[in-house]
């Protein structure tokens, strides 16, 4: 019944992104609609993300390090089906190897001692995967709470949840390895992780803000850049000087 | 007449420390300008103000502010009329120059280091680099697009941090103002203008 399910998904899935892989990330796929959303998410920003990643950051430095090692390390296991699916087994080794050392000499991820080892995986997602398979990213919106996507990415999102072994054990309540958790767990996670992030951005972001005439466009550009980045392994931005010189 | 020799002196050699000349060689030229951003920036004997007039004498001399502004602008750079090019370089320039300040006032202390150096063409040395703030936050990565076809005066076209490039963001969010105002270059102007006296 559940591999029923997962293949109409993997085929709809399939489906959809073949049929979007045309479009351009830079399209809006609902503009004034994302807009709004925008204009939401910036309210709940305000009200409730900033003024707690700004509390978090008033945290120890030991404490801030620890739960960013330790949403990272469970980060970590979306990478590794991921790793498997883009044919990257060196990588496979970087995030298998990280996973086992930091959740256990690393005390559960806290630390990260495979980092000293030489252990540098990349993270890696769906969203990304599919891309490496040559399927678009399709146009832009935003989602509430979650910010911006693309159609790619927002399914590569949805599809994450079926292959990430902490999902499985958490939202879909099955037993891996006699590990399990709950819903809950795997919502606090996300959160933490979203918290973590902001608090690392706040001055970034306040700069960004206090700078752009149009913050819409500037995340965007942001995000998608971002995006790019995380899909090539890579940072190194798109060169298109040379029309100018011409 | 002694008093009128040291004064003399004095602004020479003012002058002469305001026009230093950072070196040619892309490398050197970044670490040399950056170190004296850190100098002068760290420096708690200047006031806000004085460090906002150091930032825009470095950057009018240093920053390609002209191709920066006609890059951003995208392709209405080719079809716009020349009278407006004028009007939205001196309206970008202004834009810029108040952005570049209010980033980097609130300097907080950094080590900077130059990594390395990668020549992309006759016209671009890509200079990468890395800040690591003394407050224990994970180092940045910058990478440095240099202009080298004046070999004489390397100029700063791009900044990109930690893979997100400056200068394409500010041209898709240009992109995306004249988007919804039918390419209207006036509209563009006079957004970077009101942003530039708020």
């Amino acid at each position: 019944m559940y591999f029923k399910k997962f293949k109409k998904f993997a085929f709809l899935l399939a489906f959809m992104t073949l049929a979007l892989s045309s479009a351009k990330a830079t399209e809006e796929c609902f503009e004034s609609t994302s807009r709004a959303i925008f204009k939401f998410n910036m309210a709940f920003d305000n009200a409730i993300l900033e003024p707690i990643a700004k509390g978090y950051n008033k945290l120890p430095n030991p404490i801030k390090v620890g739960t960013s090692n330790f949403t990272s390390n469970i980060g970590t296991l979306l990478s590794i089906p991921n790793n498997i699916l883009q044919g990257n087994f060196r990588q496979v080794g970087h995030a298998t190897g990280s996973f086992v050392i930091n959740t256990s000499v690393g005390i559960l991820g806290f630390l990260n001692p495979a980092k000293k080892l030489g252990l540098n995986p990349h993270k890696e997602d769906v969203g990304q995967t599919l891309a490496t398979y040559g399927i678009g990213s399709g146009c832009y919106f935003v989602l509430p709470i979650l910010g911006p996507t693309t159609v790619r990415d927002s399914l590569g999102m949805l599809a994450d949840t079926y292959i990430d072994p902490f999902a499985h054990i958490t939202i879909r309540e099955k037993e891996l390895l006699s590990a399990s958790g709950s819903a809950l767990d795997y919502y606090s996670l996300k959160g933490t992780t979203a918290v973590d992030f902001r608090a690392d951005n706040v001055t970034n972001f306040d700069s960004l803000e206090e700078n752009s005439i149009d913050l819409y466009s500037s995340l965007k550009s942001v995000y998608l850049q971002d995006r790019d980045n995380k899909i090539n392994n890579s940072n190194v931005a798109q060169d298109d000087w040379s029309n100018l010189d011409n | 007449m002694k008093k009128l020799g040291i004064f003399f002196f004095s602004i020479i050699f003012f002058l002469h420390t305001n026009l230093h000349s950072y070196s040619t060689n892309p490398e050197d030229f970044v670490d040399e300008l950056v170190s004296d951003a850190i100098n002068t920036l760290s420096n708690k004997d200047l006031n806000k103000e004085e460090k906002s007039k150091f930032i825009e004498k470095i950057a009018l001399k240093n920053v390609d502010i002209n191709a920066l502004g006609l890059y951003t602008l995208g392709e209405l750079r080719k079809s716009s009329e020349k009278q407006n090019i004028i009007k939205y370089q001196e309206a970008f320039e202004k834009y810029f120059l108040k952005s570049l300040t209010s980033r980097l006032t609130d300097y907080s202390s950094s080590k900077f280091e130059v990594v390395s150096a990668d020549k992309k063409s006759s016209n671009y040395t890509i200079i990468s680099s890395k800040i690591t703030p003394e407050n224990g936050d994970p180092e940045i990565k910058i990478d440095w697009r240099i202009y080298t076809k004046n070999p004489e005066q390397p100029l700063i076209r791009d900044l990109i941090v930690e893979g997100l490039s400056l200068a394409r963001t500010q041209k898709e969010e240009f992109a995306s103002i004249l988007n919804s105002n039918n390419n209207d270059i006036n509209i563009l102007i006079s957004k970077l203008i009101e942003f530039a006296n708020k």
